[in-house]
């Protein structure tokens, strides 16, 4: 399949990525399978060679965990898959992750230098491809190294967790990784939909591959409760433990009528969804029960899932509800995307103000009131103020609240000497290192609700603060 | 996958099973509960923790077959697994330092009111039991209550086995009796019971404890699926309960939720009825009909 000189000369000039099959969107809403299909081998090289190899890399700067975006690219434009892959997974250690749920348009790709006259090289689509290409032939598993002896705890299985087990464990250490739920993964896996990250084809298998690595993983346990982290030490013989525990607490609006039947937290609609497969009830035993008209409160990738996974259970007409504009939605523009197309309306200026029952206490409505942009707070976008008068009433049945998370305040109350955030964080250094001896943390427990990218790199980084430590015991 | 040590039919409807969880066990506190899955696609449900023996490494759950998951477990025989068990969760309930105690339990709430009671004997406190049930063939661990408790009054709506009534007319009794001071009550049992009991003693100001069981998926805080309105206060039952003030409870709205899936509860059992032929439709009236 080599490349003319003269055609690589034409990609280089191509002003748009090359597109992505995906699966039509009359379709896709009736089933849950992935929607984008991802590139085969000959478009990934294509889409490589429009890559300009910049000596200075500016995409470089966009990736929190500084993979080396030219280095790879590269390799894929000399079909040196074997090696590109192995370049990639030097920094990035979910890559099959990464590719589909970074937020590109507003990190790596976004600074990439043919952004400027067009649209930026597909980066995470040209990582998803190299990762789904090592998965389908096999990933091969590391040599074991030499053993050092150390016994390090991770908490909490979603990607900082699992990157940290990974990385502990290729260092020789003994990890053992604790999991609350029956299921590893974290938001990974009982938050993100099917539809845009499988879970048996391409979750499980990452899974699996940091489970060959050596790390003994432990579902089940809740950390703080089942046993403590004063008990991982003094009982259990561990002399590091890495907390990656999420942000895995909904906030609810605080509005009246938010515990009527037909009102849902984000976590709890995509949880029946993703983990217990209430989609494919009553095969499996979990229930998710919606109505004809739904609707989402909040614009951030939660919500966007919220919204596709509602349309995919089968509601007619699906709203966003956000109280600001257009430009300050925080999910990603993929998602927002994927969502038009699906058909979700999108009510912005907007804010619910009460939920409204019928007679037997379901939800039968949202009172709303319209919202103007006013001067900017504390975070610098716009404030949204309330226009008075502009109450009306949405008449939904179901009201799915996605406005965030926070931390879950377990561990924090359970384990001594953890200097915690006025949010309820922990408090970590650059290293991950906390207050506590020992005691190393990273993700969202940190960091309060951000993005899997970062919650890996924090795992990466606390590893090597903790291989470090380990070394001075 | 973990063992089911032992099995014991207590009622019709009742089971009990030792699980072996050493974990769990170690940790377990009066108060507390589990989440189960019995198999790969099933439905994570909590069943409280009856006792536990952290010698033996067990922790007994005992549970009211109503619905598929609790039949699917009723099947399961000691020497089988469950697929998931994980625990302890919940807080641990506050004991009264010391006096008098009334503790009421209503059909399959005389399951998680029995460890209380055990814990309540043993922090030395003077425990009456009240325990009730539709029909004498519902009732259950009455030697164990008996044994736990200073006296075990017991009664069936239909007087098929001790005093014909409700168990609120038994407590009235205590209520009245102004010689005896009552330190605190507790109560466990069906939405209406508790509902019952918490207006009947509000008046007398007399404390009243009361163990909830909303629907629940993860049991740790993180879907919010369990929150039920306590004092004006939203509060969820997995991490801030499930052991509440019952006159600060609202009834009403628990009751309401707990009924959001019961057109599907009963597709799940109809089918897993059909596949397993074993007649549960009768049983589901009977529980449902409570
Ligand atoms: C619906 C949704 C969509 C998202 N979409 C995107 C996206 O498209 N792109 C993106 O970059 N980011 C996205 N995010 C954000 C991203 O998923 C998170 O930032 C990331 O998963 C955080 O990783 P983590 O490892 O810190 O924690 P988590 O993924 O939250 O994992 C924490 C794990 O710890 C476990 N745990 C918690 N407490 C205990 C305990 N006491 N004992 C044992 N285990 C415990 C939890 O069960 C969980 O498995 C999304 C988030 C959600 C909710
Ligand atoms: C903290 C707590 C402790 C409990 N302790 C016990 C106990 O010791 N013994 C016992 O027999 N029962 C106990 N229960 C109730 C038990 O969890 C339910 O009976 C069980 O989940 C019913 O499941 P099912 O599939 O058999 O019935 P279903 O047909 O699914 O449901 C029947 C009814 O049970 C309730 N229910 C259904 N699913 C759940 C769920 N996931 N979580 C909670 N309730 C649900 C609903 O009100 C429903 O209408 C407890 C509940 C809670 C919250
Ligand atoms: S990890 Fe994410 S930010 Fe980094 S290069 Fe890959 S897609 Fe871009
Ligand atoms: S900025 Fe764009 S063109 Fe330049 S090296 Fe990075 S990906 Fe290639
Ligand atoms: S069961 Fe999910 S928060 Fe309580």
């Amino acid at each position: 399949m080599a490349l003319g000189n003269e055609q690589i000369k034409q990609l280089r000039k191509m002003k748009e990525k090359h597109p992505m099959p995906e699966q039509d969107h009359r379709e896709r809403i009736k089933n849950f399978n992935e929607v984008p299909f991802g590139y085969d081998a000959e478009t990934a090289v294509k889409e490589a060679n429009r890559c300009l190899q910049c000596k200075n890399a500016p995409c470089v700067k966009g990736c929190p965990v500084e993979v080396d975006i030219p280095g790879f690219i590269k390799l894929i434009q000399e079909e040196n898959f074997d090696e590109g892959i192995k370049k990639l997974k030097e920094k990035n250690s979910l890559p099959a992750v990464c590719g589909r749920v970074c937020p590109q348009e507003s990190q790596c790709e976004s600074f990439c230098i043919k952004g400027k006259k067009g649209q930026p090289v597909a980066i995470g689509r040209l990582e998803r491809f190299l990762a789904d290409w090592e998965l389908a032939k096999g990933v091969e598993t590391p040599g074991k190294p030499a053993k050092t002896g150390k016994r390090v705890a991770i908490v909490g299985s979603g990607p900082a967790g699992l990157t940290a087990a990974g990385d502990l464990a290729k260092m020789g250490h003994e990890v053992v990784l604790f999991e609350a739920f029956h299921s590893t993964g974290g938001v990974l896996r009982y938050g993100i939909p099917e539809f845009r990250l499988p879970k048996e084809k391409i979750l499980q298998r990452e899974i699996d591959y940091i489970a060959s690595l050596g790390v003994d993983i432990k579902t089940n346990i809740v950390v703080g409760r089942t046993i403590t982290v004063d008990e991982l030490f003094d009982e259990e013989g561990f002399q590091a433990v890495f907390i990656g525990t999420g942000a895995g607490l909904p906030q609810f609006l605080g509005i009246p009528g938010e515990n009527y039947s037909g009102v849902y937290s984000a976590n709890e609609f995509l949880t029946r969804t993703n983990l217990m497969k209430a989609y494919l009830f009553p095969e499996w035993d979990t229930p998710i029960k919606l109505t004809k008209k739904v609707a989402v409160v909040g614009a951030g990738n939660v919500a966007m899932d919220s919204a596709r996974t509602a349309l995919r259970l089968g509601a007619e007409e699906v709203h966003i509800v956000y109280r600001r504009s257009d430009k300050e939605m925080p999910a990603r523009a993929e998602e927002i995307h994927h969502a038009k197309e699906e058909g979700v309306t999108f009510n912005l200026l907007t804010n619910p103000v009460e939920i409204l029952p019928d007679g037997e206490g379901w939800v039968k409505g949202m009172k709303c009131i319209k919202m103007e942009l006013g001067e900017p707070d504390d975070s610098g976008r716009a404030r949204p103020v309330p226009i008075e008068g502009s109450e009306f009433v949405f008449d939904v049945g179901t009201v799915v609240i996605a406005i965030g998370n926070s931390p879950n305040p377990l561990i924090p109350q359970t384990t001594s000497g953890l200097e915690i955030g006025r949010r309820g964080t922990i408090v970590a250094d650059a290293d991950g290192a906390t207050s506590r001896k020992g005691v190393f943390a990273g993700g969202d427990i940190v960091t309060g609700a951000a993005t899997v990218i970062l919650a890996m790199g924090a795992g990466k980084t606390a590893a090597r603060a903790i291989d470090q430590y380990l070394g001075t015991l | 996958m973990f063992k089911i040590v032992t099995k014991k039919v207590l009622s019709e409807v009742n089971k009990l099973m030792e699980i072996e969880a050493p974990l769990v066990a170690r940790k377990a506190q009066p108060g507390q509960f589990i989440m189960l899955r019995v198999s790969e696609t099933g439905e994570r449900i909590p069943l409280t923790i009856a006792d536990s023996d952290k010698k033996r490494g067990t922790v007994t759950i005992i549970f009211q077959e109503i619905g598929k998951t609790t039949r699917e477990l009723g099947t399961k025989e000691a020497g089988g697994y469950l697929n998931d068990f994980v625990g302890p969760l919940g807080k641990p309930m506050e004991m009264p330092s010391s006096g008098r105690v009334i503790a009421v339990g209503g059909g399959v709430g005389i399951a998680p009111l029995y460890p209380k009671v055990k814990a309540f004997q043993k922090a030395g406190l003077e425990v009456i039991s009240i325990i009730g049930a539709k029909t004498a063939s519902l009732l259950m661990l009455i030697d164990e209550m008996c044994l736990a408790s200073k006296e075990l009054h017991v009664c069936t709506d239909d007087g098929t086995k001790g005093y014909k009534g409700f168990v609120t007319d038994l407590l009235q009794s205590f209520l009245d009796d102004k010689t005896k001071k009552i330190d605190e009550i507790i109560a466990i049992g069906p939405i209406p019971m508790m509902t019952f009991v918490a207006n009947q003693t509000r008046p007398y100001g007399i404390k009243t404890m009361v163990s909830l069981n909303p629907i629940m998926v993860d049991g740790t805080g993180m879907c919010g699926c369990c929150r039920v309105t306590v004092g004006g206060e939203i509060k969820f039952s997995c991490i801030d309960g499930p052991v509440f003030d019952g006159h600060r409870v609202d009834f009403k709205e628990l009751a309401r939720r707990s009924r959001t899936y019961l057109d599907k509860e009963k597709i799940a059992l109809d089918k897993f009825e059909h596949e397993c032929k074993c007649g549960g439709e009768e049983l589901w009236h009977l529980a449902m009909s409570k």
